[in-house]
């Protein structure tokens, strides 16, 4: 019987800025880390991980990264893993990236870091190779990782011994760091990882949720488009997410994955644009009303701010903030256990304006009223 | 001896437990060709004649063939199904008071006894009324103790269970707005994200749209989001009370009241009458609208998807739109009928009255009790839960979300995360060590917004001792997640099967919950390869 393959990568930096005060090791920032005392975490949530799949271990083989890049970890837990690139001290992001290309091939790739790591197994791996990412950094906005490394490894488990799961595109997302060290949040999308999924976290025979997310993503997209096609004289801009792009999709046209697009009288007028893009589509269509289309981007919650700058509060405030037409799938309110959407344009008076309850599109002819809060 | 779990004289404070396992082959599989149940006489030839005539008459519709059916002995038959039941975990053998929102309270067997008399259980729907007088006596007594327990005006008990009771009053709220030109007007229907499922499915079945609101921080549906939602376009307001949570929304009026200021309508979906029954009402509560489980809160057996009976009560002004027929009364002739009179908008939801031996189940029921200990049965299931929830609230890595420090009503929404935090051990998980106990405990609806939910409800049948019990058990199993989480994960140890893929169940590529289905699908899966 052939063998399940697992990869494992850790990023033995990852999580160290944050005990010492740092907001990330991008850069420079790890040899600061270092003097200040941090020590590498990332390689004990990897194997708190692994843990989980000992139970399982004759049905898989491992395949680590070499040395603090995932060796160490699987052999202190008493996996005797295949390797992967060379073992060095000092390691950087060009060496993720490259043992993730080396493993794109396995079946399910772990990595442990935080949102920088992800960014490196996206660009290594694309949306090819199923990944999961073990919880270590200290910056998680992105969607990709499991709640707990714990979590991670039982998820492994899970798909190591047969069972059920989906998948899905995950966002991977990424501050720019020096910008956080001085209290600016910008948050960029980078991609979509393919992650494994466990539905709705598990059965309950009562369900009348889609068994999917890409089939909910569907029956939004079907609700929105029919909008956008009835709405002949509005300008729509569609953000940034696979729920947006599914209402494109249902549209018959190919939307952009990472960027805003804009939709009027049945037809795409504009693909990936810039704010200022935008503005100009607007001064273009003085007469018209503009509708903002967006998505929760990331594990938190955000409509506005993370992922979708382009949406800047003069964007915003041309539009109207009645102009905002959220879209969600039901697990995406399902992951915010109750907290509400947020906002974060950088214009604390329009977050204060977008405050209160949206109607979010959330199924075929289904609609959530939701709570909006600044973030 | 444990007198705190209640068992007397009896040393330990649960019971030991091991389900019976059965290699058990489907009854098609036992099947040998030749073998009878009952071997018939030969039909005389004035029979076989009458017989040959149907069957010509019956022309192309007649079967070229025999339907293919089990061929087998009674005694064999007998002990399929008698194995087959000793692998189940049935409410006759268990305390399921871990199988929260089901109401599963004691279904007495006198009323078994009366649901077979003859005269009730071997009466045609089509003999003439007047012959069946008895059992509309009973349907349309029934109806008069709903509409006392409701306030409402009148009742429609065609609906076979909870959900078709629903689509009944889906049926309603479309011909109701259609009637009145208001289809492109009225188009949407409010619900909450906690009302029980089918209260969506129905309305979007009808063609409405549907608006969901979430709870606020106290569990209790947003108030600001339900006046965010409510406008020209809201058909109807669909809402249990108390939601699964068991917190009963002491604004209701307000929220009934928002809808009828916008010209909807407002329907109350009491499947958790069982906190309420002669304490609160439909009508007082601002509702045109409302249905009962005469199978959960009034006592007769749930049956497993039916026969139930979701009993559907309605305003005046809706009485026209029920399915018809009605079961009336003539005072001149003092005699029961059949009541095709109402204009009814809407056609049948059922084929003929309704089920009858749940009915009469219920009817028993309630004429047993009368109205005062019908309140107790709500009063005493409150203080069960009640008793309950303070003991589940004590144990380790147990909690229960919103309106911290109330009491709840007849159920408890518990969840299980800080378990899963501190062992990694999912209710999934847990729930099925439960079984080696041979206890039930079921998770909850989805969505669980919940996280890791579990829901109790002790109705008030079980006794303390029993509560106990279960809490016991309870109890045993969360000790056993941090002292040895291994049994745990790979239970259940002591039941007939082992895990099932629930997935499979909602995937309609792998279903197969026919034989016929089964062997299409899975034709030389399970043979040697």
């Amino acid at each position: 019987m052939t063998k399940v393959r697992l990869g494992l990568i850790v990023n033995p930096i990852a999580g160290m800025g944050g005990r010492v005060g740092l907001k990330g090791t991008d850069g420079e920032a790890v040899v600061l880390a270092r003097e200040r005392g941090a020590i590498p975490l990332a390689g004990l949530r990897a194997e708190d991980c692994l843990r989980e799949l000992l139970s399982c271990r004759d049905q898989f083989d491992l395949w680590t990264g070499a040395g603090n890049m995932g060796e160490e970890a699987a052999r202190r837990v008493g996996f005797a893993p295949s390797l992967v690139g060379e073992q060095k001290d000092v390691t950087s992001a060009g060496d993720t990236e490259a043992i993730a290309a080396r493993m794109s091939d396995v079946d399910l790739l772990l990595f442990a870091g935080g949102d920088g790591t992800a960014r490196n197994v996206c660009a290594a791996v694309g949306e090819k190779t199923l990944a999961l990412g073990i919880p270590a950094g200290v910056k998680i906005h992105s969607a990709v990782f499991a709640s707990s490394p714990g979590e991670a490894g039982r998820l492994a488990a899970e798909f190591v011994s047969g069972g059920h799961l989906t998948e899905k595109l995950s966002e991977v997302m990424d501050i720019d760091e020096d910008a956080y060290r001085k209290n600016l949040l910008k948050a960029v999308l980078h991609g979509y990882l393919k992650t494994p999924w466990k539905r709705g976290r598990v059965q309950g025979l009562k369900s009348g949720s889609p068994s999917s997310d890409a089939e909910a993503q569907s029956a939004i997209g079907e609700e929105a488009a029919a909008i956008l096609r009835a709405e002949k004289t509005t300008l729509f801009f569609i953000g940034a997410g696979t729920t947006t792009r599914a209402i494109l999709t249902s549209l018959g046209v190919q939307g952009t994955l990472l960027g805003v697009d804009a939709w009027f009288d049945g037809q795409l007028v504009g693909t990936d644009l810039a704010e200022r893009d935008l503005l100009r589509l607007m001064e273009e269509h003085p007469s018209n009303a503009t509708k903002i289309v967006v998505t929760p981007i990331g594990g938190q919650g955000f409509i506005f701010g993370r992922g979708n700058q382009q949406f800047s509060p003069e964007v915003i405030r041309r539009a109207g903030v009645k102009n905002i037409v959220p879209v969600s799938t039901p697990a995406k309110f399902l992951a915010l256990g109750g907290a509400p959407l947020l906002v974060d344009t950088g214009d604390g008076s329009l977050d204060l304006e977008l405050e209160g309850y949206v109607r979010v599109i959330s199924g075929y002819g289904q609609y959530t009223l939701y709570k909006v809060r600044r973030g | 001896m444990s007198i705190e779990y209640g068992l007397k004289d009896f040393d330990k404070k649960y019971r030991s437990y091991h389900q019976a396992r059965w290699d058990e082959p489907i009854i098609f599989q036992l099947s040998q060709p030749g073998e009878r149940g009952i071997l018939l006489p030969e039909a005389e030839p004035e029979v076989a004649a009458a017989g040959s005539r149907i069957i010509s008459d019956l022309g192309p519709m007649a079967r070229k063939s025999p339907p293919n059916l089990p061929e087998i002995s009674q005694m064999r038959v007998l002990k399929h199904y008698l194995h087959l039941s000793q692998e189940n975990l049935g409410a006759d053998e268990t305390v399921d008071i871990g199988q929260g929102t089901c109401t599963m309270k004691y279904s007495p067997k006198i009323n078994d006894r009366l649901a077979n008399l003859p005269d009730l259980a071997d009466v045609h729907p089509r003999q003439d009324e007047s012959t069946v007088q008895g059992s509309l006596e009973i349907i349309y007594k029934t109806e008069q103790m709903l509409k006392a327990v409701s306030g409402l005006d009148r009742f429609c008990l065609q609906a076979g269970g909870g959900s078709q009771a629903l689509l009944v009053i889906a049926t309603i709220v479309r011909a109701w707005v259609d009637e009145q030109g208001l289809a492109d007007k009225k188009d949407e229907i409010i619900t909450t994200i906690f009302s029980h499922p089918s209260n969506p499915a129905c309305a979007a079945i009808k063609g409405f749209k549907l608006i969901t609101v979430y709870p606020d921080e106290e569990g209790r549906p947003d108030f600001e989001a339900m006046k965010a939602a409510v406008s020209d376009r809201t058909a109807a307001f669909l809402v249990t009370n108390p939601e699964d949570l068991g917190i009963y929304n002491s604004r209701i009026r307000e929220f009934t009241q928002m809808v009828h200021d916008v010209g909807g309508l407002c329907s109350y979906d009491q499947a958790n009458a069982n906190a309420l029954l002669g304490i609160a009402r439909a009508r007082e509560s601002g509702f045109d609208l409302c249905f009962f489980n005469i199978h959960k809160t009034f006592s007769a057996p749930h049956g497993c998807g039916g026969p139930g009976c979701g009993a559907v009560g309605v305003r005046e002004n809706l009485v026209k739109y029920l399915p018809a027929p009605l079961v009336s009364y003539d005072e001149e002739k003092d005699r029961y009928f059949l009541d095709y009179e109402s204009p009814s908008k809407i056609s049948r939801i059922k084929d003929f009255y309704g089920v009858l031996p749940a009915i009469t189940r219920g009817y028993a029921w309630m004429k047993a009790l009368g109205p005062h200990w019908l309140r107790e049965v709500s009063r005493v299931a409150v203080l069960n839960n009640n008793y309950m929830f303070k003991k589940i609230m004590a144990m380790r890595g147990v909690g229960a979300p919103y309106a911290s420090g109330e009491f709840r009503m007849e159920q408890v929404r518990y969840s299980m995360q800080k378990l899963k935090d501190e062992t990694g051990i999912s209710v999934s998980e847990f729930i099925n060590r439960m079984f080696d106990y041979g206890m039930h405990l079921w998770t909850s609806h989805e969505p669980w917004l919940v996280p890791e939910p579990f829901t109790v409800e002790p109705t008030e049948s079980y006794s303390k001792a029993e509560m106990d019990e279960y809490l016991a058990v309870l109890e045993q199993v969360l000790k056993e997640c941090y002292e040895t989480p291994e049994v745990v994960k790979h239970a259940p140890h002591k039941s007939a099967v082992h895990h099932t893929d629930h997935d499979i169940l909602e995937d309609p590529k792998r279903w197969a919950i026919t034989w016929r289905a089964y062997r299409k699908k899975y034709k030389g899966y399970f043979e040697p390869r």
